[in-house]
């Protein structure tokens, strides 16, 4: 019937647009890498890992003060995001009536959509201004950025966790924050860990709020959190506007190695989530 | 396994109040005119109830009758649900189970509840039955307690040996029985049984009947079943319940509560009669 050869056709025609789709998504991720890896992997060695960057106009020099700077804001970012981001979704799935959680929702989700800039700037009033750019600063404003990815993910599974569950703790007549802490969080750590893994990779990438709070830093190797710490995405800004082509090279050595640590997170991120899944499954 | 089959020893209501065994008039709930609302809906209305020291009372009907609504009062789960309105009186031990000083989780810790469907807590099977005395204080013999809690829901010959396994690694049955063992190992007085066999084989069904005929020494025990002859096999005092039509409105409603031999041989009203002998439901 001609009907039915239409249906045929339109069918196969979307498979095949739906199919091409997908593949421009893969193909935009394989050029940004390929073409960063092209660029970068030339000044990657093992002194590009352990020096501090080079004196201004000297050659050579590394990224380790950057390195150890990404990593201390982000590690003091988590510490702040992940007990708040946890106990929040805590309070959302187990303890608010319905009246307060939908609001509060709405806010976080609000939160998790406020451009980077915004919380940038805000922070740099907040602490910078009247003071001076510090690792702190820097690292409170990743935990803003922080706190709503890890809240959701964490109200994602302990929604995931059976109501019986629930039901058999209370029935026993425990009350409901040992049931949170005894059979609820116990059940979901796989999960919370996971979004706080992808929390951390996008934190570690943030680049704006930290040229508000923690841009403008030395040479050497800093662990001083009150003061401004290097970090690798402002580094790659501050390369990139350099003349010197060697720096651009750093540059995009840089990126190769934060998108590099994306990568490694989000695959750890996806196996800690299936190892969590087999574990509630049953 | 035959001792299962066999018909509750014949219990008269009447008879029993007037003289028999001073601990079957002990009355553990009273229930007058309990009325509950799940918003607009009306689920049981104008129920009278009494359950005595260890007797099995069985609660039967049809689906939907309110079977579950009602149990699940009698340790305040129903708090949990938002919207839900409960009138009437519930008499726990001559107190009122809903007066406004009364802590729910106080009532839950005395009277424990097992499920329809076996909810084992994803920990071992140790932890599954210590979970709740650690937390609760009851720390002091801790293993003999767990011994104790298991050997009473006839499960310790079958897991003893591997007691930090998985919970979830045990078979429906067993985990039934863990089930019970866990609201057991916290010495409730009263245990509160939601249709606990009714996903379970024929096998380990008649094993969680014979054990509750154990339990009986020592527990009050009500359960809601839809299976008649579960209710035959193991309750003393049986509640008939039933959903009544009026008008659009619907809600379960208490028809009939006897002793299990009357309940089922020679009901007086019309539609227990219909009910056991299959005419409905």
């Amino acid at each position: 019937m001609n009907r039915d050869r239409r249906r045929r056709i339109v069918n196969r025609a979307m498979e095949v647009v739906a199919t091409v789709a997908a593949l421009v998504a893969v193909a935009v991720l394989a050029i940004v890498v390929i073409s960063v890896a092209r660029r970068g992997a030339g000044a990657l060695s093992w002194d590009f890992f352990t020096k501090p960057q080079a004196l201004f106009g000297q050659p050579g020099g590394g990224i380790a003060n950057a390195l150890v700077g990404t990593a201390l804001l982000v590690l003091l970012a988590t510490a702040m995001a992940l007990p708040v981001g946890v106990l929040t979704a805590i309070y959302l799935t187990e303890f608010a009536p319905r009246r307060l959680a939908v609001p509060i929702q709405v806010v976080i989700d609000v939160l998790a959509g406020l451009p980077t800039i915004v919380i940038g700037i805000f922070v740099y009033a907040l602490l910078v201004i009247g003071h001076t750019q510090s690792g702190y600063a820097g690292a409170f404003a990743l935990a803003v950025i922080m706190l709503p990815l890890i809240a959701r993910a964490t109200q994602e599974v302990l929604l995931l966790v059976p109501s019986t569950l629930r039901e058999a703790s209370l029935a026993l007549g425990v009350r409901r924050w040992r049931t949170v802490l005894g059979v609820i969080l116990p059940s979901s750590v796989g999960g919370i860990l996971t979004g706080t893994v992808l929390a951390v990779a996008r934190a570690s990438g943030e680049t704006a709020p930290l040229l508000f709070t923690s841009s403008i830093f030395g040479n050497s190797v800093q662990t001083d959190v009150t003061k401004p710490l290097a970090n690798i995405p402002v580094l790659i800004f501050d390369y990139s506007e350099q003349p010197d082509p060697a720096l651009h090279q750093q540059a995009w050595a840089a990126a190769l190695v934060l998108m590099g640590f994306v990568l490694l997170a989000s695959l750890a991120a996806k196996a800690l989530l299936a190892r969590s899944r087999t574990k509630l499954a049953r | 396994m035959t001792g299962s089959f066999t018909i509750a020893p014949v219990i008269d209501v009447a008879q029993a109040r007037k003289d028999a065994q001073p601990s079957l008039r002990e009355l553990v709930f009273d229930i007058q005119g309990l009325t509950v609302n799940y918003g607009r809906l009306t689920a049981i209305s104008g129920v009278d109830l009494q359950v005595y020291r260890n007797v099995i009372t069985a609660i039967i009907g049809p689906s939907g009758c309110g079977k579950s609504t009602f149990i699940r009062c009698l340790n305040r789960m129903n708090d949990l649900v938002p919207g839900t309105r409960i009138d009437g009186q519930i008499l726990y031990q001559g107190a009122d189970l809903y007066a406004s000083g009364v802590d729910p989780v106080e009532v839950r810790r005395r009277i424990g509840m097992v499920f329809q469907k076996a909810n084992p807590f994803p920990k071992s099977i140790y932890d599954n039955v210590g979970w709740g005395p650690r937390v609760l204080g009851m720390r002091k013999d801790l293993d003999e307690r767990v011994e104790k809690a298991l050997r009473s829901a006839a499960l310790w010959d079958e897991v003893k040996d591997r007691l930090k396994k998985n919970a979830l690694s045990l078979s429906g049955g067993q985990q039934q029985r863990l089930c019970i063992a866990r609201a057991i190992a916290v010495e409730p007085e009263v245990l509160l049984l939601d249709e606990p066999a009714s996903a379970l084989d024929p096998i380990a069904t008649s094993a969680i009947e014979e054990l509750m005929h154990e339990l009986k020494r020592d527990y009050t025990l009500v359960i809601v079943t839809h299976n008649m002859q579960q209710a035959a096999r193991v309750a003393d005092l049986t509640a008939f319940f039933s959903l009544e039509v009026d008008q659009d409105r619907r809600s379960g409603v208490l028809v009939e509560y006897d002793s299990t031999n009357k309940i089922f041989t020679n009901p007086s009203d019309k539609r227990t009669e219909d009910y056991v002998t299959g005419r409905f439901g």
